[in-house]
């Protein structure tokens, strides 16, 4: 190196030393919400990524089983310790109400196993010696199948692909291959295409509604912008609720929408338009469509208006003039605003649920029915997983297009 | 209307339908929010449209029924702690991430803006589990603090828009005649950036109050917010004196809203 060059680096650290406290004195007015955000906000999700692939209930129930299993051929049917073992962890199960556990968890990847666990825990119950192995081939010819022993052996794994690899309709077999689910039970990859197909569908629609909505706020007289601008953001302001409620009432069968249609004699009968996904996504296109106008808005606003007139005093046809010289400027807009409702419409719970149809229900719905009603935690995670890494990787796409600073409200 | 004088009749005509297009998505995107506004003040329990006769009755039934009583009492709580928490905390964050000197701001502000972006039924799920293992599910704590992390990114996105036209040079002038860093902040730059601190405050408050998916899965009975109520009571069977709850709603929207187009409009001035 050098001098200059030595110089040059000495300066640069130095400037880099002083400016130092300055950088810690910015960073630590943002440290609270920083820390906050962790402990409230990213350590639950956190969480429910632990959830998706915990596993516990193997592990904590059967001990001296998957002991006993180690030496196991993974091919025969066990010899008398193994069931001797696991005699002894359904007895300590039943006396601590665990064997429920063990049983439902072991249901998901073999069915009847709920049952089998618990007669078995009952039969331990009243056991008080040996060959264990014939009482249970006695009971259930299916404690003695390779199969149901090489899956209680994996899920001794604190860990397991099983509820991701269920989220997106794979399935473990006993071997450890992976293969597609077949029939009524691939219904998860059906949710997640529907849950994209709607976000896209109202993306589209918000665009195709929101795009000359927002050309107009542009050109129209300052008073009538100022009021068109606040037709825009009321709905925005509103309670989602109070929209939706609007939705409910305008879309029933017997409801003003159809009141009017007919009173047009447009129809003949009267539609079924609420629980359709018609229904859901004219809601959700409402919703969001102050979201898609705001950011075009905000890119057409800073395009001169007299290009047009330039490419028209040039000759160009007003089509040609549109589409070559504005439109194209407004994209920046236009991919922000997409995004943004895109984003947001792939997490749509809500409208769904009171709007839409058994069919229309999001991936955000099935969650909630696997936390409420089936009570199993690791599949909603699951879900919540796909669902988040999908969002994310749009919202990475929306930062690496538009940058979170051009995030506006209003 | 706003065209040159050489545009052609086609010209006319094409900027006569766009601007009628454009009217058309304004009333559809009014219209529905002032329907339910009859419909509560009629006196039928079905949802006709002209109301026939007009009553309060559901007015009546709502503010006499102690359930939806108590649910804008647990809002109103909800609300106000995560207004006080989520400003305190967004506003000095934004004076940190104003400053030229900080570090990583791209990462630190996509951290601070995730919860906008998150699906809300993840950040649900994820405090339901989480909080569920210090007792903190179905507790009205619980609720502001998912709340609050929901409410942070509004208020630094408002005071960081307003510290942008914030000239610092009014905060140095006032340490260099001797103010101290906080009667410096609190006498000088707090009163400039009000305006956005009060706007972060008012969109922290809606956030809250009118969050359905966090409370859904936060909330026994005992907490349950105005939103929850209503989100049940029209899944049950859509009665009424929803359309009055989702009246007052309305007017709660329209006020809170009337606020910020002031505070706005003074701070474009």
């Amino acid at each position: 190196m050098t001098v200059a060059e030595i110089d040059r680096v000495n300066i640069f650290m130095a400037v880099r030393r002083a400016e130092k406290p300055a950088r810690r004195a910015a960073l630590s007015l943002a440290l609270p919400l920083i820390v906050f955000l962790v402990v409230a906000f990213v350590a639950p999700i956190l969480y429910l990524l632990v959830t998706a692939v915990g596993n516990p209930e193997t592990n904590e129930v059967l001990p001296r089983t998957l002991g006993a299993l180690e030496s196991w051929d993974g091919v025969s049917t066990p010899d008398e310790p193994v069931y001797a073992a696991l005699a002894a962890d359904l007895k300590v199960a039943k006396a601590n109400s665990t064997a429920a556990l063990l049983g439902k968890r072991l249901n998901y990847e073999i069915s009847g196993m709920r049952s089998r666990v618990l007669a078995a825990a009952r039969m331990v119950e009243k056991l008080d010696t040996g060959l264990y192995r014939e009482k249970f081939l006695e009971m259930n010819r299916d404690w003695g199948s390779p199969e149901t022993w090489a899956i209680i052996k994996r899920n001794g794994a604190s860990f397991t692909p099983y509820y991701l690899l269920t989220a997106l309709d794979l399935k473990q077999t006993p071997n450890g291959s992976i293969e597609r689910v077949q029939g009524d039970q691939a219904i998860f990859l059906d949710v997640l295409g529907r849950t994209l197909f709607v976000a896209g569908l109202v993306t589209l629609f918000t665009l195709i509604l929101g795009y000359p909505v927002a050309y107009v706020l542009t050109i129209a007289p300052k008073a009538i912008a100022g009021i068109m601008i606040l037709m825009v953001l009321l709905p925005l302001w509103t309670s989602l609720l109070v929209r939706t409620t609007a939705w409910v009432v305008l879309l029933q069968s017997d409801g003003i929408i159809n009141d009017v249609l007919m009173t047009l004699h447009l129809t003949g009968e009267r539609l079924q338009l609420i629980f359709t996904r018609v229904g859901t996504v004219i809601a959700m296109t409402h919703i969001q469509l102050p979201f898609t106008i705001l950011p075009i808005y905000s890119v057409m606003r800073s395009i001169p208006t007299t290009q047009l007139r330039a490419a028209r005093s040039l000759g160009a046809p007003p089509s040609s003039a549109f589409w070559r010289i504005y439109a194209p400027q407004t994209l920046p807009g236009v991919v922000a605003g997409c995004l943004m409702t895109f984003i947001l419409s792939l997490g749509y719970y809500i409208t769904p649920a009171l709007v839409g149809g058994p069919r229309d229900q999001m991936v955000s719905n099935f969650i909630s029915v696997y936390i409420n009603r089936d009570l199993n935690w690791g599949l909603a995670a699951a879900l919540g997983v796909v669902l988040l890494v999908v969002t994310l990787a749009i919202y990475l796409l929306f930062l690496r297009l538009v940058g979170a600073d051009k995030i506006k409200l209003g | 209307m706003w065209l040159p004088s050489y545009a052609t009749l086609s010209d006319r005509l094409m900027r006569t339908l766009v601007v009628a297009f454009a009217l058309a998505v304004l009333m559809f995107l009014i219209a529905p929010l002032f329907i339910i506004v009859p419909l509560s003040f009629s006196k039928d329990p079905f949802f006709t449209l002209p109301v026939r006769e007009y009553s309060l009755r559901w007015y009546a039934d709502f503010f006499g029924n102690a359930r939806w009583m108590n649910a804008i009492f647990n809002s109103a709580v909800a609300a106000v702690m995560t207004t006080i928490l989520a400003t305190t905390l967004g506003t000095l964050a934004a004076l940190g991430i104003s400053r030229p000197d900080f570090p990583a701001r791209r990462l630190i502000m996509a951290l601070l803006i995730s919860p906008m972006i998150v699906p809300i039924v993840i950040v649900a799920v994820g405090s339901y589990l989480f909080f569920g293992q210090f007792g903190l599910t179905n507790t009205r704590t619980g609720l502001i603090l998912a709340h609050t992390a929901l409410a942070t990114p509004f208020v630094v996105i408002t005071v960081t828009a307003t510290l942008s036209t914030y000239d610092t040079n009014l905060t140095r002038a006032a340490l260099s005649l001797g103010a101290s860093p906080s009667s410096a902040f609190f006498r000088v730059t707090l009163p400039s950036i009000m305006p956005g601190v009060v706007s972060g405050a008012i969109f922290a408050f809606a956030t809250s109050f009118d969050e359905v998916v966090v409370a859904l899965f936060m909330t026994a009975a005992e907490q349950r917010t105005l939103p929850v109520q209503m989100f049940s009571g029209i899944r049950d069977q859509i009665n009424p004196t929803i359309m009055a709850a989702a009246t007052l709603l309305l007017a709660l929207s329209i006020t809170l809203f009337a606020m910020l187009a002031l505070l706005t409009r003074r701070r474009l001035k």
